[in-house]
């Protein structure tokens, strides 16, 4: 299983560096959520994808009963899904305003504060 | 239970949540920001008189002990960078008072102020990596807010820019740890260096290595990774602009002390090496940025990549000596560049402009704004006896000590490029004369009202300093001093964090 995420993975990486690399900010915010949902991927298969019960503990007992899976990275990941769902919702409105105020989603044309 | 590790993260939180409380009343937020900023100012001295009692002072969140839950942890580094943060919060704060345009005000200009205050705390306290990541996202998020504050032209194009990097740098960021965690099976810093220490794995190791020297690289607008800084820093308000001059690029290189003294230390001959090229070329790229700019906080922008530049190579080199260098360098140049975007800001109210062009005549009518910019200017470029001298001179001693001679010699170099920079401002905005078909009303009536007089508070209050640091910096030197053997001793760090737990 996890040389087809490992891949699958890679190939999302990749899809987001192409659409950021693109003149359009809509494009540009596509790569950004393609981008975090890669990491979030990734944070999963490189954790292990081991088959195991609930990591819950039977009552009496201070150790889980067997191999449990391992409950953290799904709670790294249900944060990084939550804080990259706040992060998108400000680039949304950023972009939305910034075509409002420069009547332009063309990145090649926002050079103004460059040089 | 030591609780003042927590009270640096608190207070920015509780002053800005309050703030929102008061959404429509400008003048209680105002009232609140100031107390609030002096409120963390106050425990984090009280958390430095700790640290430098104790060694390291840690707090388990929830009691959960370490390696399990997360812990709060202050060395000396963390100590000193939150005191700074204190006394940047009190700066910006007061300066606010007359620089914030009540339209700012009314989109949360406080609340997010302390927001930022609370990320940026966050990161230097925590012990978790993952914590580290949630912080930067705080910090990250509140920023993005603030730095559009206004909605002009110029801010959104600039935070196109920086909204996209550092998303960019937070997803490698994220990806490391995500790699790192499948190494180690753990997220607690102290735990990780111990359990890196016996992983055999030894490329991938160096892999996820250079991935966090590369989110950290951004965050810190290191060489290559700068370009989103000088894009967008000299385009919000004046205010925000001096506060990440001084905290935001820092949080990166604190970053980078943090995980490259504590967790990578196993093959400092690759990365380190690495580092010092990127210090090399951090040094020389910024500070010949700025000499093609005319624009006063442009200039000041790229100095901050410049700058950037030194730390690195305080850690780059990894000799005791250049540790003291880059702590000492750290302190410094926070006081000295939130000082200098805070009096562009004042050459701003009284002229209108930031174009060195368009700007002339501030000594003929404000001789003693001139000499507060020179302090802080001098200091930048290191000019003894102002404390960029002894920054410079501890860090370029270290290169010597350690036989880079190249290195040492950009550093060198970079420093007299740095007066060529500040000499041009000076000769620029305070020596000519003011153009023809300037409007100099403000400057030539003489009179400075009671607002702009607020403006000088801090700027005078971060002068005296810069002049302290240098005139009298042997405490200062101790401190540096102190932290950099706690860095360079990481069992010392490893044995308070799981000390609970063994």
């Amino acid at each position: 299983m996890e040389p087809v995420m490992a891949i699958a993975v890679g190939l999302m990486y990749a899809a987001a560096i192409y659409m950021m690399l693109r003149r359009s900010i809509v494009k540009l915010v596509i790569g950004l959520m393609l981008l975090s949902n890669a990491a979030n991927l990734l944070i999963f298969t490189s954790a292990g994808m081991t088959r195991g019960a609930p990591p819950l503990i039977p009552p009496g007992a201070v150790v889980p009963d067997g191999i449990v899976a391992d409950p953290l990275p799904q709670a790294l990941i249900l944060t990084a899904i939550v804080i990259a769902f706040g992060v998108l919702a400000f680039a949304v409105v950023l972009i939305h305003r910034a075509y409002n105020i420069l009547r332009t989603d063309n990145l090649d044309q926002m050079k103004d504060t460059d040089t | 239970m030591s609780f003042e590790v927590a009270l640096p993260i608190l207070i920015p939180l509780l002053t800005g949540a309050l703030c929102v409380m008061f959404w429509r009343y400008n003048a209680i937020q105002r009232a609140l920001s100031l107390v609030g900023s002096f409120a963390l100012l106050a425990t984090s001295i009280w958390l430095m008189i700790s640290v430098y009692n104790d060694g390291h002072v840690v707090m388990y969140m929830g009691n959960w002990e370490a390696p399990f839950g997360i812990t709060l942890v202050a060395d000396m580094l963390s100590a000193i960078m939150v005191v700074l943060t204190g006394m940047m919060a009190v700066a910006i704060a007061i300066y606010s008072l007359s620089s914030a345009s009540p339209s700012h005000e009314r989109f949360g200009y406080y609340p997010l102020m302390h927001l930022l205050l609370a990320g940026v705390a966050g990161s230097f306290l925590t012990g978790d990596i993952f914590n580290l990541y949630v912080w930067f996202e705080v910090m990250l998020i509140a920023s993005f807010a603030l730095l559009i504050l206004g909605g002009e032209r110029a801010q959104m194009e600039g935070a196109v820019k920086y909204v996209t990097l550092n998303l960019l740098s937070s997803a490698i960021f994220l990806s490391a740890i995500g790699l790192l965690y499948g190494l180690v099976g753990t997220l607690n810093m102290a735990d990780i260096a111990v359990k890196l220490g016996e992983a055999e794995n030894a490329g991938l190791i160096d892999v996820i290595a250079v991935m966090f020297l590369i989110a950290f690289g951004i965050k810190a607008a290191a060489f290559p990774l700068f370009f989103w800084l000088p894009a967008s820093y000299h385009t919000g308000p004046v205010a925000v602009s001096a506060l990440f001059a001084g905290l935001l690029t820092k949080v990166g290189v604190y970053a980078l002390f943090r995980v490259f003294t504590l967790i990578f230390n196993q093959n400092v001959d690759f990365t380190h090496e690495i580092l010092l090229w990127m210090a090399g070329f951090t040094m020389l790229t910024g500070v010949l940025g700025a000499a093609a700019q005319f624009e006063f906080r442009r200039i000041l922008s790229f100095h901050i990549v410049s700058q950037i530049g030194y730390m690195i190579l305080g850690l780059a080199l990894f000799t005791p000596l250049a540790l003291i260098g880059g702590v000492f360098y750290i302190m410094h140049h926070i006081i000295v560049k939130t000082n200098l975007f805070l009096i562009s800001g004042i050459t701003h109210r009284l002229l209108g402009t930031y174009d060195l062009k368009k700007l002339g005549g501030i000594y003929k009518s404000r001789p003693f704004l001139s000499i507060l910019f020179l302090i802080p200017a001098l200091s930048l470029a290191g000019v003894p006896p102002l404390s960029g001298f002894f920054a410079k001179f501890i860090i370029i001693r270290a290169g010597v000590e350690a036989d880079a001679w190249v290195i040492t010699g950009i550093a060198l170099l970079v420093g007299l490029l740095t007066l060529y920079s500040m000499i041009k401002i000076w000769a620029e905005v305070f020596w000519k004369k003011l153009p023809k078909g300037q409007d100099d009303t403000a400057l030539v009536e003489g009179k400075t009202s009671a607002s702009t007089v607020v403006l000088y508070i801090p700027v005078v209050l971060l002068a005296v300093c810069t002049l302290f640091i240098g005139l009298n910096g042997q405490p200062i030197y101790e401190f540096a001093e102190y932290s950099a053997a706690q860095l360079l001793n990481p069992q010392g760090y490893i044995d308070a964090v799981l000390g609970g737990a063994q």
